[in-house]
């Protein structure tokens, strides 16, 4: 008995949203892409985050290396060490991947991006072209490295009935503490903020000068629904860009008041080679500057690290310079 | 003795007037509670958008976690999504794909049940040794709330499931998908497509409006923003059932499919954020107890790192994939105790000591660290998180 409750999922939805891919390659679109195509994919559009070999940056993922660690002290997991199936790259990349700007890639992408990780992990030779009918040629080296939860067996049946009471041991000493470690975050964690702004002073300053007049104007003239509609699409800047109080530079540098700054000039970033010879022929983030860069970043900037594709839509552009100028410095 | 002046004067509030009802018409704790705030690790991970902070459980009482101050774990950021905009897909071995709507749910048969949520990685950077100074930070990936919702079964039942599908892979509407796959067993069984926690919507951070609720199994598989729920006759193996979520032991190989969360305590007062203040004399040692497998019948504390035990007196009878509260009033000497607590649920099992999980899993296991927690607490009352003999 059922209660008539939803409508029919039409097939043109159920394809939209039905992506996964299982290990047999059920789910893989038709397409195909080289070790080659990947490596330019890859710098582009993961190197970012995953650096250009796949290694890691900071405490980002590692994608390749750790090839017979998985008994060590410190195991090494990567795709290439310890993921069990290839599918769940291939399916991973497509529907979650770039961080921030997920559900982009083209299946050709898909297929190249993870041609290239296999060939980070030496486990294709340069040649290789991944496809969805070499797709199930390819078995990963730990594929046969996990077993099926048996806790029940191999504890529970030995963790069980009335435990000791009294004189469950003879002596009892400290043997670690985590004083020593002292990795413990602090209780008030202001300290960080109230520290910074000294730093920061001298540039903000300089900036001061400049930009106050201009943005004055700016700030008082802009369209609030504007600014709200430009917040929500910084949410695809959000993943390396940080701003407002407190915000500091991760991936990519912190934008308070970016609009009418100089390029190249936020205190603590490590910029591109390619964006600081911007800023040395003196390039200002005005409001045209801004949209030219951000509607085809690599073109406006041959070279730059930022791994974003561009915003294509005329509007998303105007909305993002309003609300990047509301944020003050 | 001197008279205290906050009895023998007339004080400011006894005088004057305070807020009216408008003030705050969605009331937050009083300004003197604000440190009692979810935290993060600013080291475990690469950005706050992908990352997990934890519940102040040394400073709450009682089981229920209020909703604001429940442990967050994000794979892509908590989003925004209204209502209006929700849509969930039931597709697969089914008779009938449908697509369900915010007000589709409403209409359908509800419960409530008290379940508790813990990450699978909770108390999983203490594999190595202790390291962090607090039960927040040990033990605080984990909440315990009422959810309003429609068993999952009911809505499988409503597309008529095949009975040759013998798993269910369930995905969030959130850039990170996150994708789990649930044997339509447990899909039948418990599991809940919840819309209100504690009694109001879902916040955000906990998936608005509509999330999974997957008793005492790991906090992962409690997809948020749920979307799609496809009935398939394989798991999917999707990247959170492989690459994280499994447990590596020792001699290299790893455990998948470790769903259950086993039977667990903590002592969460006196503990390093909740030291004694008050000298020797009468002591509440008190702290949480559960058991993914079902209801904690027992908690025993020991002062003297193992000892000795002490049963613990429970503030309620134990209630299935619950935090259960304890409590053990006692007497405090002023001397150094070594705390710990020791749960055991209605399948007969005894939380382990660190040493016991170790013998079987080594120390790269990273998730499902169940092990019993000791506090060094010293005289002056201060805590202290320590690993004994």
């Amino acid at each position: 008995e059922t209660f008539g409750l939803g409508r029919a999922a039409l097939p043109e939805e159920i394809a939209a949203w039905d992506k996964d891919v299982s290990p047999d390659g059920t789910g893989l679109p038709v397409g195909s892409g080289d070790v080659l195509t990947g490596e330019e994919v890859f710098a582009e559009q993961c190197a970012v985050c995953h650096g250009d070999f796949a290694e890691g940056v900071g405490n980002w993922p590692k994608l390749a290396g750790g090839a017979g660690t998985l008994a060590d002290d410190d195991p090494l997991k990567t795709v290439g060490s310890y993921w069990p199936y290839l599918s769940t790259t291939w399916d991973y990349v497509n529907r979650s991947m770039p961080f921030g700007n997920a559900q982009t890639l083209e299946p050709d992408e898909v297929y190249a991006i993870v041609a290239y990780i296999l060939y980070s992990n030496d486990l294709v030779d340069d040649e290789f072209v991944l496809s969805n009918e070499t797709f199930e040629d390819v078995v990963l080296p730990n594929h046969d490295g996990f077993i099926v939860d048996d806790r029940i067996e191999t504890e529970h049946s030995k963790w069980v009935g009335e435990p000791c009471m009294e004189n469950c041991k003879e002596d009892v000493k400290v043997t670690m503490r985590a004083m020593v470690l002292d990795v413990t975050p602090d209780e008030g964690g202001d300290d960080i903020t109230s520290a910074e702004p000294e730093a920061v002073k001298e540039t903000e300053v300089v900036e001061e000068a400049k930009v106050e007049e201009v943005a004055a104007e700016e700030v008082a003239a802009l369209d609030p629904e504007l600014v709200a509609a430009g917040e929500k699409v910084f949410k695809k800047c959000k993943a390396c860009h940080q701003v407002g109080e407190g915000a500091k530079n991760k991936t990519g540098p912190i934008l308070n008041g970016i609009v009418g700054k100089a390029a190249g000039s936020v205190e603590g970033f490590k910029y591109s080679k390619a964006l600081i010879a911007k800023a040395d022929e003196g390039l200002v983030w005005t409001d045209e500057a801004l949209a030219e860069f951000l509607a085809k970043p690599k073109s406006y900037i041959k070279g730059t690290k930022m791994s974003f594709a561009g915003l294509r839509k005329e509007k998303d552009l105007v909305a993002i310079t309003a609300y990047l100028t509301s944020i003050g410095n | 003795a001197t008279p205290d002046p906050l009895i023998t004067e007339v004080q400011p509030w006894a005088s004057g007037l305070g807020d009216g009802v408008d003030e705050t018409p969605y009331g937050l704790p009083i300004q003197y509670e604000s440190d009692v705030v979810r935290r993060n690790v600013e080291w475990l991970t690469a950005d706050t958008i992908s990352s997990i902070n934890f519940t102040p459980i040394h400073a709450l009482d009682g089981t229920i976690t209020p909703q604001g101050c429940a442990f967050e774990r994000h794979h892509s950021g908590a989003i925004e999504l209204k209502k209006e905009d929700y849509r969930l897909m039931i597709n697969g071995l089914v008779d009938r794909p449908l697509v369900f709507t915010y007000a589709d749910l409403e209409r359908f048969p509800r419960e409530n049940h008290v379940y508790f949520c813990e990450c699978a990685a909770n108390t999983g950077m203490e594999w190595a040794g202790a390291q962090l100074n607090g039960a927040q930070f040990t033990h605080g990936m984990i909440h315990n709330m009422e959810y309003t919702g429609v068993p999952l079964r009911t809505l499988l039942e409503e597309a008529g499931y095949d009975t040759a599908g013998k798993w269910v892979y369930v995905e969030g509407a959130d850039a990170s998908s996150n994708g789990r796959s649930i044997p339509m067993e447990k899909a039948l069984d418990d599991v809940l497509v919840a819309f209100k926690a504690n009694g109001e919507a879902l916040r955000k951070e906990h998936g608005y409006p509509v999330r999974l609720v997957v008793p005492g199994w790991e906090g992962n598989m409690w997809v948020k923003w749920i979307r799609r729920i496809e009935v398939t006759d394989a798991p999917v193996e999707s990247r959170e059932e492989t690459s994280k979520y499994t447990d590596t032991l020792e001699d290299g190989t790893s455990r998948k499919w470790t769903w259950e969360m086993d039977a667990k305590s903590v002592v969460t007062s006196p503990s390093p954020q909740s030291p004694i203040t008050h000298g020797k004399g009468p002591l509440v040692i008190t702290g949480l107890a559960w058991s993914g497998r079902g209801a904690i019948t027992r908690v025993d504390v020991s002062k003297d790192g193992g000892k000795t035990w002490e049963t613990a007196r429970l503030a309620k009878p134990g209630e299935k994939m619950a935090l259960t509260r304890f409590y053990l009033d006692t007497d405090w000497d002023g001397e150094e105790m070594m705390l710990q607590s020791r749960a055991m649920d209605d399948t007969g099992y005894v939380q382990p000591t660190k040493s016991q999980l170790r013998e079987v899993r080594g120390l790269n296991s990273i998730y499902h660290n169940n092990c019993i927690q000791t506090w060094l607490v010293r005289s002056s009352g201060e805590a202290e998180n320590v690993e004994v003999s």
